[in-house]
C-alpha cells in the first residue's frame, strides 16, 4: 500500500478520525472547508502530531503512537505544495528550486533540475525573483521545488484554490503529468468536485472530521448523497474511456468503453489513449425507447440499477450500462410519468456539447499494485 | 582650519570610543539574536521576567546600571571575581568594562529591533523549508536570518550609536581614565570641566556627530539594498 492512515486527533470541538489505505497514483481528500482535510494532510506531512494512530507511506512509518515513533517533517522526505506558493522571497527561482536538493542523500535523488523544469515549463523563469512571477508561475515553481527533493510522497493542499480559472486551467495539465509521468504518489486536498473528478484515482470523502467514504473516483462520484449539497448537481459518473476514432468533418472524437461509444468535442489525443470523462448527473436524460428525431448524439443502452430520492424535486437514477454506471438526475414527476423502476431497460441520453474541456482529461495508469 | 586638528589625547579618545562601541555591538549581537528569538517565539515560564530584565537598562538611571555593574562585575563582585580568577577577564577600570557597560545599555534597543523583525517573519516559509528537508538550524540560517537581516542591521546600528554616546553607566563602572576608559563623551565632559577646554569639546562634538551620521547613513543604504534584494511582497 502506498499510503496508509489510521489516526485520531482532537481539534477543538471536532475529533478528526480517518482510516484508509490507498495504492492510487493520486488520492484526493475531498470535503467542505472545516471537514479536517488540511489537518489530515498536515498529519501526513509531519506538521502536526496525532493524538493516536499510525501513518505509513511507501513502506516507511512516519508516525506510530503505539511504538512512540514520530518522524519530524524534515526527515520524512515528503514534498509539500501549499495553497499559497510560499517561495523564499530572498532567493531566485533557481535557488528556490534547488533548496531541498541539499538535504536529499545523493543516492536517493531521482529528479533533476532539467527534467522538472521541462515538466513544469519554467525554464524561462529561473533567474527571476519570486515577486516577479504571476500566481500560476509561482505555484508551478512551488511544485517544482517540492519535486526536486525527490520526495517519497507529494502532498498538495488545495494548490489551485488561490488561483483564478485561467490559472487553474494552466496548472491542471501539469498536475496530470505529475500523476502520469512521475512515480511519486500524490495526496491532494480539494473541495472542488471538478478537480477531484478530473485528477483523482481514489477519493477519501471527509465530513465533520470523519472519513465518510473511501474508494476509486468512479465509485465515489456516483454516490451523490456523499457530496456536499451545493456540489450534488456536479456529481455523476466518471468513466475512463479510450480514443476510438476522430471525426474530422464535424470536429469530434469518438470514445469507447464498456458502456458504449460516446462522441465528445474533438480532443487532442492519439488513438488508444486513455481519456477520463465526467458525465454530470444533471446532463443525462432518460428515455424508455431509443429516441428518434433528437439532436443529442449519445445514447447509451442500459438498465436501471438503483433509484434514490434526492432533495425535494429530484431523484437520482443509476443506470448500469454494460458494467459501467451512469448517473441521471431527473424530477420525481418524470419518474412517475415514465413509470421507471429498477430492472427496466432504458437509454441514457447525453448531448455532446455537455462535455467541455473541464470534463475531459487525458490519463495514464492510475493505480500501482 | 588648524583649530580642527585633533590632539593625540583626543585621537586616543576617538579611537577608544570606536573600539569600545564595536566590541559592545559585536559581542552583544549573538546574545541579542538569541534573546530576541526567545522573546518572540519562546513559550516558557518567566518570559516576562526575562523581558523585564532585558529592558531594565532602558528605564533605570544609567548611573544605577553602572553601579549595579560595579557590584556584580567589579573585582569583588561575584561574577567579576569568578571571571578574573578562572579566565583572567577583568572589567573594572579597563576598556573591556567600558565595552560591557555600553553593550548592556544598548542591549534593549538591539533586542527590540531584532524581535520586531522576527515577529514579522512569515512562519509558513519556515514550515515550507522544513518540509523540504531542512532541520531547524538550517531553517534559521537559510530562511529566518536572511529575512530578519534588516532588523538585525537596525539593531546593530542602534547598539553602536548608543555605545558611542554612553556616559553615565561607563563613568560609574570604570571611571574616566584617559587612554583606558575615557571615551568620547567622557572626554567632552572632562573638557567642559577645565578652563579653556571649549575648543576641544567642540572638536570632539563634531567628530561625534560625524561618526553617528555616518553610521546612520550606512545603515539606511544597507537596508535599502537589502529591501531591493528581498523584494518582499
Amino acid at each position: 500500500m502506498t499510503v496508509s492512515v489510521d489516526i485520531s486527533q482532537r481539534l477543538g470541538s471536532l475529533t478528526l478520525e480517518a482510516r484508509f489505505e490507498s495504492a492510487g497514483r493520486l488520492t484526493a481528500l475531498f470535503g467542505p472547508s472545516g471537514s479536517g482535510k488540511t489537518s489530515l494532510i498536515n498529519l501526513i506531512g509531519g506538521l502536526m502530531r496525532p493524538d493516536r494512530g499510525r501513518i505509513t507511506a511507501q513502506g516507511r512509518v512516519f508516525v506510530d503512537t503505539a511504538e512512540r515513533i514520530f518522524v519530524p517533517a524534515h526527515k520524512r522526505r515528503v514534498g509539500y505544495v501549499f495553497q499559497e506558493p510560499r517561495l523564499f522571497p530572498h532567493m531566485s527561482v533557481r535557488t528556490n528550486l534547488l533548496y531541498g536538493r541539499w538535504f536529499t542523500p545523493s543516492a536517493e535523488r531521482y529528479e533533476d533540475l532539467g527534467r522538472v523544469v521541462e515538466l513544469l515549463g519554467i525554464g524561462h523563469l529561473l533567474e527571476r525573483r519570486p515577486s516577479r512571477l504571476s500566481g500560476g508561475e509561482k505555484q508551478r515553481v512551488a511544485i517544482g521545488r517540492a519535486l526536486l527533493t525527490s520526495p517519497r510522497l507529494l502532498l498538495m493542499d488545495e494548490p489551485l484554490a488561490s488561483l483564478d480559472e485561467a490559472r487553474k486551467a494552466e496548472i491542471m495539465p501539469y498536475i496530470e503529468r505529475l500523476r502520469d509521468e512521475t512515480k511519486i504518489p500524490i495526496v491532494y486536498v480539494s473541495h472542488s468536485i471538478g478537480e477531484v473528478a478530473r485528477l483523482a484515482s481514489d477519493v477519501a470523502v471527509m465530513s465533520q472530521g470523519k472519513l465518510s467514504a473511501f474508494g476509486p473516483t468512479g465509485t465515489i462520484m456516483q454516490r451523490l448523497d456523499l457530496l456536499p449539497k451545493e456540489a450534488q448537481g456536479e456529481g455523476g459518473a466518471v468513466l475512463d474511456m479510450q480514443v476510438a476514432a476522430h471525426d474530422r468533418e464535424f470536429d469530434m472524437t469518438m470514445l469507447a468503453s464498456r458502456a458504449g461509444e460516446i462522441r465528445v468535442p474533438r480532443i487532442d489525443a492519439g488513438l488508444g489513449n486513455k481519456v477520463r470523462v465526467r458525465i454530470r448527473a444533471r446532463d443525462v436524460i432518460i428515455a424508455t425507447e431509443r429516441p428518434q428525431g433528437l439532436s443529442a448524439l449519445n445514447m447509451l443502452a442500459g438498465t436501471i440499477a438503483a433509484i434514490q430520492p434526492a432533495d425535494g424535486v429530484a431523484v437520482e437514477v443509476r443506470i448500469d450500462c454494460g458494467g459501467e454506471a451512469v448517473m441521471s438526475r431527473i424530477t420525481r414527476q418524470s419518474l412517475h410519468a415514465l413509470d421507471l423502476a429498477v430492472g427496466r431497460p432504458v437509454f441514457a441520453v447525453i448531448k455532446t456539447v455537455a462535455f467541455d474541456q473541464e470534463n475531459l482529461s487525458r490519463t495514464g495508469a492510475l493505480h500501482d499494485i | 582650519m588648524s583649530w580642527m586638528q585633533l590632539s593625540p589625547e583626543e585621537w586616543t579618545a576617538v579611537h577608544l570610543s570606536l573600539k569600545v562601541s564595536t566590541w559592545a555591538m559585536v559581542v552583544s549581537l549573538p546574545i541579542g539574536i538569541a534573546v530576541a528569538l526567545l522573546l518572540a517565539r519562546g513559550k516558557f515560564w518567566g518570559k516576562s521576567v526575562l523581558n523585564g530584565i532585558v529592558h531594565l537598562p532602558l528605564i533605570l538611571p544609567p548611573v544605577v546600571t553602572g553601579y549595579l555593574l560595579l557590584l556584580t562585575f567589579g573585582r569583588r563582585g561575584p561574577v567579576g571575581a569568578f571571571l578574573a580568577e578562572n579566565f583572567g577577564i577583568v572589567f573594572s577600570f579597563r576598556w573591556t568594562g567600558a565595552a560591557l557597560a555600553c553593550g548592556v545599555m544598548g542591549f534593549p534597543l538591539m533586542v527590540r529591533a531584532i524581535r520586531l523583525s522576527i515577529e514579522a517573519v512569515d512562519r509558513k516559509l519556515e514550515a515550507a523549508a522544513g518540509t523540504l528537508g531542512a532541520n531547524p538550524a538550517w531553517v534559521f540560517f537559510t530562511v529566518t536570518l536572511p529575512l530578519i537581516l534588516p532588523g538585525v542591521i537596525a539593531g546593530m546600528i542602534l547598539s553602536f550609536a548608543k555605545a558611542m554616546g554612553e556616559f553615565g553607566a561607563t563613568i560609574t563602572f570604570v571611571s574616566n581614565i584617559p587612554g583606558e576608559t575615557q571615551t568620547l563623551p567622557s572626554a567632552i565632559y572632562t573638557f567642559t570641566q577645565v578652563p579653556g577646554g571649549d575648543v576641544g569639546a567642540l572638536r570632539l562634538t563634531i567628530v561625534s556627530i560625524i561618526i553617528s551620521m555616518t553610521a546612520l547613513v550606512a545603515s539606511e543604504a544597507m537596508s535599502r539594498r537589502l529591501g531591493k534584494r528581498l523584494d518582499i511582497e
